[in-house]
């Protein structure tokens, strides 16, 4: 093998330093054309198509690859162009190392010029190579740009050379592909009036200056979802935790989109403003509006209160971008035949975006995808590309995948690469299998689920030892037995990191084969499993402990309620009966036991719909009902978690993956302090320990809901608990389950977190060899980071689906009427809950085109007085509710007071006469 | 120089190899007229320089001081040796013993200032310099027939001249030349090559940028026909399951490195005996 070596030096600041490199250029990089007789399939990797398939341009009737440059990939890879054509994308690896298409730069010559013409030099060398595979199939390389000097370059050194637009105008057989092109063309834009709005965004050399005197701020660009003209930043300091700046008008906010990192100048004092409590929603069509823009600008200034003020800043330069394609509705342009509209996001933090289509009648009425390419000086809203049509607005499916893309859950089908790491069907154990395992199968292993349930990752079992002690056993899907790490299957599970239940539909983590067959640990298979099997006495104290990797056979796949029946019956005494009896009647120990050591029994109201079989609509509600064996199950998974929790802190100090929940700071508590007060009981914050007692106590004779209303309002004073990397935290603590330390490992099929837990186990007993990112603690830190995430857009993802359902019940059901109680008092509102449901929703009190009933607010009660009567927390109310389909892209469940009745407030009781755009908008909060 | 690509999607180093490939090697025998033995060797742009003294009678300091002299100090030592019934006595300095049974092989290791990016002050000396030379004492003492001349010793020195990761291994490849050159019996080639773990994959003939990332590395020592191993050194952890491909890769290119070596030393004697007119 040849090799040949260039020098290359380099100078850094701070003391001249002559770095040497070596470059070996290879000669062994094949073109990736199939059937190539000069590469001899030296090529790796994906190849190109071995006939591209004729995209039927006009420009370039015969077959051809393309070679777009590095801009021109960037912004317009999104643009989903036939995957065909875009396999020549694997040439432009070729050009760092090849030996032939090596370009050495020249003096004078900037990095940038030195690629462009390398992307040349590679473009030539293909034409000329592809030209000596074959003469009879004219296979061309057609290289892609927008920069108009290369283009003329290319041209001129006989490289077939189109701009993107150029070439996707010419594709005859797919018209709609150009509105998909992303528009960075300079000269496109002429209808924009040459009037500048915005300063210039400063370079981000300067801002880097900036930010580290002292005169710029970093921070998170956080759009307000109530004004369109005003955002807040949040500062990202050391020591200055959590410093937020405001930024108002449309020339401060300065073309900075929700979530992007932007660099702020603070203004001085003397301009600070106080946020507005105004509701302003972008309305103007026309790009006129900026003077009137401004003077709504002003308006929001007056009337402020000198202490209200907060530091105000605006921006002066955006330091990363975090635009995503963006889910929403098409508002047609005015002008007819106009091919230039206005795109209006589901989410009113992202501001409208001007997109150009041809097809906007098809479109109108669609929830579809856009993606922004760009926000010039001169234009008052950013550029942008139509990217994907969802389909109808308020069609099932359409609206579920908004939710899923808006709360950016990966719902895509499992890519091939992901499935060729299935194992294959049919599948069954082989003598390699067993190889470290445990045959468990003689035990007499039964699980427990909700019905319907597909994907069971747990069993247990339980028998009577010869010493008479018993022994439990808990076994858990061997997950990580399927999911090799660093395949494009673990990857993939990683990136998802959880399964998503929505009410309709569940979106796996891992593909089905697994999820359902496979991992699940069906009855009357043979499955492979994690064991943790404890020896314990009759007072559920753990003896020994002991972790193995095992093969089960269930026998007996049970419900809840089934489970509870085989307890309670008298009659039944075979061998799985007696496990669960012997598994119930420790569980009830353990759980006595952990509720002494303060755990805390929180209560949310979950509902569950009744799908009608056929439509899929949801037909009644249900609150989910809670027997002794759901407790069973929850406090073996407990245990086994905890006891993973310590086998693998004791193993990787410094790289478990664990789960903490931290104490709330005190001040959280207030609201229920102050709720309960107002009920006379006294709730002790101080421990989890006093909190749960003081929950337990605080019962009203009178008002039996009363507790499982303090338990709801105690769930929201809660931290949300996170997962960790042990070598990166200090505090292990889970405050809900009073345990020192804790981790997940019980449910492996539907969260990511348990398939490292499984390894990490796996590797601490023996049983499996580790990979370095498994002991990189940076690397678990990432992942942690990204869970987090994961699941915290599930549980959105969750509630906005129940939303949805919501709605669709109420569409079916018409007005209701339902007995509620107050969860908070707000200024203006009250918030309740409706317990028949699981139902929250806010009553408003006030109203813009309304005059204003008197509204007093005691923060110290909290209460609020509306003319003569007083409300206060848990008080019992009575709602109408319905739905409010006026804002097509928004609707919600509206919830008005019926009693007790406030004259001019309240509604009537009969429904006869209703007004849905009547006086009071009632909101559904979605999010909360 | 965080988020550094060491090894592409493609399998490519940032210097273009690929996983399991050396870098360009080039060494010549011979290069110094006044030393018995001597070698010069590149790997990549590691630069070293490597000369043999010996076997002479063992004693004295080295080369440097009069030969006279160490001669008498080698003598008085034998007599105090046999005194002490084979027990070695320091005379002064670790350098200056001599062994009844077989021959003692000094190292010396020292890099040129100008051998790194940042000029060093100390030349020889320090820390690293005698550990290095411990190192390749070690190396050569495995390999060196030293029973063959008792009671001498021989005299390994080695000077870098540019580092660029591998410093050991291009250290040891050089004075196994040299040490030929001067005709010194050994079992075998030396034969040295680094290797490190990076993503998953074992990359041999690590370079000074894949070193300084900070991943695992190890430095093997081989005597290429027996698969013997001379010295294997790592100060990183490395999990166990990932040792055995790390160390075969280390191997594989430590045999590489044999073919080449090789094929310098026949060269290099083919051209010898055409000057001795054979």
């Amino acid at each position: 093998m040849l090799k040949s070596k260039t020098f290359l030096k380099k100078t850094r600041a701070g003391g001249v330093m002559k770095i040497v490199r070596e470059h070996y250029l290879r000669d062994d990089i094949g073109c990736g054309a199939p059937g190539c007789a000069a590469c001899g399939g030296a090529h790796e990797g994906p190849a190109l198509e071995p006939q591209p398939q004729d995209p039927a341009s006009s420009v370039c009737p015969q077959p051809h690859y393309l070679l777009p440059d590095t801009n021109v990939l960037l912004h317009q890879i999104v643009s989903a162009w036939r995957p065909g054509t875009w396999a020549s994308v694997a040439s432009s690896l070729r050009l760092p190392g090849s030996l032939e298409t090596y370009v050495e730069q020249e003096q004078g010559e900037n990095a940038n010029d030195r690629n462009d013409r390398a992307i040349r030099v590679a473009a030539k060398w293909y034409n000329e190579h592809l030209k000596k595979m074959s003469a009879d199939n004219q296979l061309q390389v057609i290289f892609i740009t927008n920069d108009r000097r290369n283009k003329e370059k290319a041209i001129e050194e006989g490289i077939p050379a189109f701009t993107c637009e150029e070439y996707v105008k010419s594709l005859t057989a797919n018209p709609e592909l150009i509105d998909r092109l992303a528009c960075l063309s300079e000269e496109g834009n002429e209808i924009e009036s040459g009037k500048i709005i915005f300063s210039e965004h400063l370079p981000l050399s300067k801002l880097q200056q900036g930010i580290k005197s002292g005169t710029y701020l970093q921070g998170t660009f956080r759009a307000s979802r109530e004004n369109y003209l005003e955002a807040t930043v949040w500062i990202h300091g050391d020591n200055e935790e959590n410093k937020e700046i405001i930024l108002q008008g449309l020339k401060h906010l300065n073309r900075a989109v929700h979530e992007d990192i932007v660099a702020v100048e603070l203004l001085p004092k003397s301009q600070w403003v106080a946020p507005s409590s105004v509701v302003l929603h972008d309305e103007g069509q026309n790009e006129e509006d900026v003077e009137k823009e401004e003077e709504t600008e002003r308006m929001l200034k007056t009337a402020v209160s000198e202490k209200m003020l907060k530091p105000t800043g605006r921006v002066v330069g955006i330091i990363k971008r975090n635009w995503r394609p963006y889910c929403g509705m098409l508002s047609k342009s005015d002008i007819k035949e106009s091919r230039r509209h206005l795109f209006t996001p589901a989410d009113k933090r992202i501001p409208r975006i001007r997109i150009e289509t041809r097809q906007a009648s098809t479109l109108e009425g669609r929830r579809i995808i856009v993606a922004i390419d760009g926000w010039p000086r001169n234009s008052r809203y950013p550029n942008g590309h139509f990217v994907r049509n969802l389909g109808d607005v308020g069609e099932k499916e359409t609206e579920t995948e908004v939710l899923l893309l808006e709360h950016d859950v990966p719902h895509q089908p499992f890519s091939q690469a992901v499935l060729s790491f299935l194992p294959k069907m049919p599948w069954s154990i082989t003598e390699k299998d067993m190889k470290n395992r445990e045959d468990l199968r003689h035990l007499c292993i039964c699980s427990v689920d909700p019905p319907g349930c597909t994907d069971i990752d747990d069993a247990l079992h339980c028998r009577e030892l010869e010493n008479g002690n018993l022994e439990v056993g808990v076994h858990i899907a061997d997950v990580s037995h399927f999911i090799r790490p660093g395949n494009a299957l673990d990857q993939e599970s990683a990136r998802r990191g959880t399964t998503v239940y929505l009410c309709e539909k569940r979106i796996d983590m891992v593909p089905e084969l697994l999820s359902s067959n496979l991992c699940s640990l069906k009855c009357d298979v043979d499955r492979l499993a994690f064991s943790c099997i404890w020896e314990m006495n009759h007072n559920a104290e753990i003896l020994k402990t002991k972790f193995t990797k095992s093969v089960i056979n269930s026998k007996a796949s049970l419900t809840y309620a089934e489970a509870q029946l085989r307890i309670d019956s008298a009659n039944m005494n075979d061998d799985i009966t007696t496990s669960l009896r012997g598994l119930n009647k420790l569980a009830k120990i353990l759980k006595k036991r952990r509720i002494e050591k303060g755990a805390l029994t929180l209560s949310s109201p979950e509902v569950r719909f009744h799908m009608d079989s056929e439509t899929h609509d949801p037909i009644d509600l249900q609150t989910k009902e809670l027997r002794e064996t759901n407790s069973m199950v929850e406090e073996f998974m407990l245990l086994a978690n905890i006891s993973v929790a310590k086998k693998i802190h004791e193993e990787f100090s410094e790289h478990a993956l664990l789960r903490k929940h931290p104490a709330p700071p005190p001040s959280n508590y207030e609201i229920l302090v102050k709720a309960a007060r107002s009920r006379n009981l006294e709730i002790k914050t101080d421990t989890a320990k006093s909190l749960a007692e003081s929950l337990d106590q605080a019962e009203s004779p009178t008002f039996p809901y009363l507790n499982t209303l303090l338990r709801i309002l105690a769930t929201r004073c809660m931290m949300q608990a996170v997962y960790f990397c042990s070598g990166m935290d200090n505090d292990f603590h889970h405050y809900g389950l009073a345990s020192p330390i804790y981790t997940h490992f019980t449910s492996p099929i539907r969260r990511y977190a348990d398939v490292i837990v499984h390894r990490l186990l796996a590797v601490a007993i023996g049983a499996d060899c580790t990979y370095p990112e498994l002991t990189d603690k940076h690397k678990l830190a990432d992942i942690c980071k990204n869970l987090n995430f994961r699941h915290k857009m599930a549980q959105y993802a969750q509630r906005a689906s129940v939303a949805f359902h919501t709605q669709l019940f109420f569409k079916s059901k018409g007005i209701v009427s339902e007995e509620a109680y107050i969860l908070f008092v707000r200024k203006n509102a009250i918030v309740v809950l409706i317990p028949k449901y699981g139902l929250e929703g806010t009553v408003f009190f006030e109203e813009k085109d309304k005059p204003n009933p008197q509204l007093i607010y005691d923060d110290e009660i909290p209460s609020l007085k509306i003319e003569d009567t007083v409300f206060h927390v848990f008080d019992k109310v009575k709602v109408k509710i319905m739905l409010d389909s006026s804002n097509l892209q928004h609707q919600k469940i509206r919830m008005s007071l019926v009693e007790p009745q406030i004259p001019g407030i309240s509604i009537p009781t009969d429904t006869s006469n209703m007004d849905l755009n009547g006086p009071k908008k009632k909101k559904m909060k979605l999010g909360k | 120089m965080a988020g550094l690509e060491l090894l592409s999607d493609q399998g490519y180093r940032v210097d273009g190899r690929r996983a399991g490939e050396l870098r360009k090697i080039q060494a010549r025998m011979g290069v110094f007229a006044q030393a018995d033995g001597s070698a010069y060797i590149e790997q990549g742009n590691t630069k070293a320089l490597a000369v043999v003294y010996g076997p002479h009678e063992g004693m004295g300091q080295g080369w440097t001081q009069g030969s006279q002299l160490k001669g008498a100090r080698g003598r008085h030592m034998q007599d105090r040796e046999r005194k002490t019934g084979g027990f070695v006595l320091e005379i002064r300095g670790s350098r200056a013993r001599a062994l009844p049974d077989r021959a003692l092989v000094n190292c010396q290791y020292s890099s040129a200032t100008f051998s790194t990016g940042e000029r060093k002050r100390r030349p020889h000396g320090d820390r690293k310099s005698c550990e290095m030379g411990l190192q390749l004492r070690q190396t050569f003492e495995a390999a060196i027939l030293t029973q063959l001349h008792p009671r001498s010793q021989i005299d390994i020195y080695v000077q870098v001249l540019q580092a660029d990761g591998g410093t050991y291994a291009a250290c040891v490849n050089a004075a196994t030349l040299a040490v030929l050159d001067a005709g010194i019996p050994m079992r075998d080639f030396v034969c040295a090559c680094s290797a490190g773990f990076v993503d998953g994959t074992a990359l041999a003939d690590l370079s000074h940028v894949e070193e300084a990332a900070g991943g695992p590395q190890l430095a093997l020592a081989l005597l290429p026909a027996s698969g013997q191993i001379a010295l294997l050194e790592m100060d990183a952890r490395l999990h166990e399951d990932h040792l055995e491909r790390v160390l075969e890769a280390a191997a594989q290119a430590a045999r590489d490195v044999h073919t080449l070596l090789d094929r310098v030393v026949r060269q290099h004697v083919r051209e010898a005996s055409i000057l001795l007119g054979d």
